[in-house]
């Protein structure tokens, strides 16, 4: 608004009518205030409507609930059997923290597609702001509701034996936000080539169940057969999920001997991928599929 | 998409028009022989109009006739395949952010958010639009209470009725003050009481606020409140010009009768008197002038039982039928079969 200060017709004025008329010199303002404001209005209004939605928050808790003291307390036996007793519940919540961020993430970036047709987003999609700015704000937009749904799981970690150290719970918020990133970019990718509500069950079937599966979420990556092995290392996901693993089993005292079964790291034909590499890697996937997206979006019909 | 700085554009209006002419004479919305096709089928051949400021100006016709994607190329939300049009003074492919500017568009179907407040979501409008923050808060309370909503600003737009909600969207599509207001079938899916309502509220905006609205119908009845109208079927308009003008152009009154052998009743009626007679829902329907002082002669002079008859001034029913052959409804059922039998057509129709 600062800018346009010295345009001398800047305020805006009531006609004798009534009519109230906005100098078309305000409103013609900077492109990247258009965009700044339309990213904004999309990711403010992903988080009213987050916040307005108990029932699904309490829904979208129902499934990390039951993977974590349902499969988690069931499964928990078969590892006491060794001589350090060990819960598995604390093994499994960084994979809990993981699936909750990528359902979350997913479902909010495919409701584009109902949004577009039958919702608001039609209402944006005839603004005067560019589609990138809308794609920026909606990926940002899924990333903090996901992550925040993340932060709610996080309030469980003292019934997993997970500590509530401020440094874990940094990090893991952190991580969170950038798997949540990169999977609202690939959902929003999918939604931009998606003319039909009914595809969302393929999505789920083919995608985002298998990505979920295979990402190590709910079992350690060490000694699988070659199969297993490769097609989990070609998960994107197993690179979001190991870095929240390392945070978590390093606020922990695990014997060594448990460490190698329970946290192996990943490695690529024997070399251990880093810490460092795995972030980058989420990071990088994200920014590519958001640029993807972008341009998926702004095709001209 | 980058568009020129305000300034080049309106020195290049301006030129258009001789310097100096007030920017208000420019056309609201100005088309030269606008085409849309998709693969095979064209959905608009060769629009041409003027829409002067100020004016109500509908588009009628059946469902499928071209009207909505007409509506979306002036929107700038489809390009078209050839042809230009300008909205409020500047292209709608070149300068596409400027007429979204300048342009409030009420779809078809309402897209509120229903977990917003009513408020809420025109102030969401107005930050999309980058309405200035000083202006907000009165030009929100205005809009509002010309559509009646003020009292609910505070309530989440899923305890709204139909409506409510059509109204809150008219509300939303003036929030920026633009100069054109697209209204793409402003009272489909409303009970008639409803629909008399927002018609008011569209008497209303047009006495209170300089702006031109464009709107699309297949309601014959709606189409009366314009100031002129376009009758538009298969792609074309076959008819331009004032609710009153097109209805005296036909000049005859319509004779409506039910007989018990409709073919050999459209026969006679062009032996005997020279009438063309179109058939339709059962009945037969031709127009001829003076049609009380007609009915006594059919009467006398025809051997087919006549089971009922009605004579009616011209209505624009009428009008649709004298320029395309039809009724609009029988030329609904028809583009339903077309669309039917093409389902990309079909899925582009839901939008």
């Amino acid at each position: 608004m600062d800018a346009r200060k010295e345009s001398p017709v800047s305020t805006a004025t009531v006609t004798p009518a009534g009519q109230l008329s906005i100098p078309e010199s305000r409103i013609t303002g900077g492109r990247l205030r258009d965009d700044f404001r339309g990213m904004n209005v999309v990711w403010r209004r992903e988080l009213i409507r987050f916040a307005r939605n108990r029932v699904r928050i309490i829904t979208a808790l129902v499934q990390p609930v039951l993977f974590l003291f349902v499969l988690g307390t069931g499964l928990s036996p078969v590892l006491k059997g060794g001589p350090h007793g060990f819960d598995f519940k604390t093994f499994l919540f960084p994979g809990i923290l993981g699936m909750t961020v990528l359902f979350t993430a997913m479902f909010s970036a495919i409701s584009i597609v109902w949004d577009r047709e039958f919702g608001f987003m039609r209402e944006m999609l005839v603004a005067p702001v560019r589609r990138s700015a809308l794609v920026v704000g909606k990926c940002a937009g899924g990333a903090t509701v996901a992550t925040l749904q993340g932060a709610i799981i996080i309030v469980l970690a003292g019934l997993v034996g997970v500590p509530y150290s401020p440094i874990l719970i940094l990090t893991l918020l952190g991580e969170m936000a950038l798997t949540a990133f990169g999977v609202t970019a690939l959902g929003v990718l999918i939604a931009a080539r998606m003319s039909q509500v009914e595809s969302f069950q393929f999505v789920m079937q083919l995608l985002v169940l298998p990505m979920f599966f295979l990402s190590g979420a709910v079992f350690p990556l060490a000694d699988l057969p070659q199969w297993l092995a490769v097609l989990t290392r070609l998960d994107p996901l197993s690179y979001a999920i190991a870095p929240m693993r390392t945070a978590v089993f390093e606020h922990i005292q695990v014997a060594p001997s448990l460490l190698k079964t329970l946290e192996p790291a990943i490695t690529w034909d024997g070399w251990r991928v880093p810490l460092g590499l795995e972030l980058g890697l989420i990071a990088a996937a994200g920014v590519g599929l958001l640029f993807a997206a972008v341009a998926q979006f702004s095709r001209p019909e | 998409m980058g568009s020129p700085p305000p300034s080049t554009v309106s020195f290049s209006v301006a030129a258009n028009l001789q310097i100096g002419s007030p920017r208000t004479a420019d056309p609201a919305v100005e088309v030269i022989d606008l085409h849309k096709r998709y693969g095979d089928l064209t959905a608009v051949q060769g629009i041409s109009l003027i829409v002067a400021p100020g004016e109500t100006f509908g588009f009628l016709g059946p469902n499928g006739a071209g009207k909505s994607t007409t509506i979306k190329m002036l929107c700038t939300l489809v390009v078209p395949t050839s042809g230009t049009a300008r909205v409020a003074g500047y292209d709608v492919v070149t300068a596409r952010n400027e007429v979204r500017r300048r342009i409030g568009l009420v779809f078809q179907d309402t897209t509120l958010d229903d977990y917003l407040t009513a408020e809420e979501n025109l102030r969401f409008h107005a930050d999309l639009y980058g309405v200035p923050r000083a202006a907000v808060k009165s030009r929100l309370q205005e809009v509002m209470e010309m559509v009646g909503l003020w009292d609910r600003r505070k309530s989440e737009v899923k305890t709204f009725s139909g409506g409510m909600k059509r109204r809150l969207e008219i509300g939303r599509g003036l929030l920026h003050a633009p100069r054109v207001l697209f209204l793409d079938e402003p009272t489909v899916g409303l009970d008639p009481q409803t629909r008399n309502h927002i018609w008011n509220y569209i008497h209303e905006l047009r006495k209170r606020e300089d702006i031109t609205i464009f709107l699309t119908t297949h309601y014959m009845d709606e189409a009366e409140n314009c100031d002129r109208i376009a009758i538009i079927d298969n792609g074309q308009i076959v008819a331009v010009d004032t609710p009153e003008a097109l209805k005296a152009s036909i000049g005859k009154d319509r004779v409506e009768i039910q007989t018990d052998s409709n073919n050999g009743a459209i026969e006679a009626l062009k032996d005997r008197f020279g009438l063309d007679a179109t058939e339709s829902e059962g009945a037969i329907a031709f127009h001829v002038d003076g049609g009380e002082q007609f009915v006594p002669l059919l009467f006398s002079e025809f051997s087919i039982p006549i089971r009922s008859v009605r004579v009616a001034r011209p209505t624009l029913d009428d009008v649709f039928m004298n320029y395309t052959g039809r009724t609009i409804r029988d030329a609904e059922s028809s583009a339903g079969e077309r669309m039917a039998t093409n389902p990309w057509m079909r899925a582009r129709n839901r939008r």
